[in-house]
């Protein structure tokens, strides 16, 4: 059951996928990728990893995806009719090379056993949240801290260069 | 049973279909979006191997690529923004301005 569930949530995830790459408006591809979102959370979820789920779909379908979907209406694209793809055989090359490459080497690989503390009950009983903000405020407080500098100088330069006289 | 492996070969398969879109759309935003999508299939495999290995570094990374994602999002957008106001397009072929 839990496989069949995987199969069709990873089919949905694929299908979506393709549509983001394929669809002809860039509104079609934007919604296609909300979707793959969605399918992604759900895997989260299954990979007991809830909080991850969230964010996924306040971060991702809630904010950077408005903020695309905004910025498409804004340049008001897709009057003209323009050729949809370039170079497909380099890309249908490229493509396929890192997937066969990637197939490989999961094929390679032989999974190890459970080596951390972080197993299915101890998040059930500590709660994912709690877990995930102690590390992070524990032993990531550096990186954590460089991110809200990336944030900031983001903004700024966001507002500098959307600014009218540029 | 689902065991890693299944994940990861998602993960493989999401990943090239954004290769595929970032080397063959002409539309900037829609490219944008193909790196949205590798990004989330690296997000994937990340948090796949994190559960199996019983660790959270992981998903710490998950969480500093999606804010880098979000940075990239902002500063991306702004300049499609004013080059789409210099030049009428977001079309890639036409941003040749650096071009030797």
């Amino acid at each position: 059951m839990q496989v069949l569930f995987f199969y069709l949530v990873a089919l949905v995830t694929v299908i979506s996928g393709v549509i983001v790459v394929a669809a002809k408006s860039p509104v079609n591809s934007a919604l296609a990728l909300v979707n793959t979102f969605f399918c992604l959370a759900v895997f989260y979820v299954m990979l007991s990893a809830p909080f991850m789920a969230a964010i996924q779909i306040m971060v991702y379908a809630g904010a950077i995806m408005v903020l695309i979907l905004f910025v498409i209406m804004l340049l008001n694209m897709g009057v003209e009719p323009f050729k949809k793809f370039t170079h497909v055989t380099w890309g249908v090359v490229a493509g396929s090379l890192v997937l066969m490459l990637t197939l490989f080497f999961i094929s390679r690989g032989q999974p190890t056993k459970v080596v951390g503390a972080i197993t299915r009950d101890v998040i059930l009983k500590e709660g994912h949240t709690e877990l995930i903000g102690k590390s992070l405020f524990v032993n990531f407080l550096l990186p954590f801290e460089i991110t809200s500098i990336l944030l900031l100088v983001a903004i700024i330069g966001a507002v500098i260069l959307a600014k009218k006289e540029v | 049973m689902i065991t890693v492996n299944h994940y990861l070969v998602l993960s493989a398969i999401l990943f090239a279909l954004g290769t595929f879109g970032v080397l063959t759309r002409r539309n900037a935003i829609v490219i944008f979006m193909c790196i949205e999508l590798m990004l989330n299939a690296v997000n994937l495999s990340f948090i796949a191997l994190s559960h199996h290995l019983g660790n959270l570094d992981g998903q710490i990374f998950v969480f500093f690529v999606m804010t880098v994602a979000a940075a990239e999002a902002a500063v991306g957008l702004a300049l499609m923004i004013t080059f789409f106001r210099n030049r009428e397009s977001i079309e890639v072929d036409d941003i040749s301005m650096l071009k030797w």
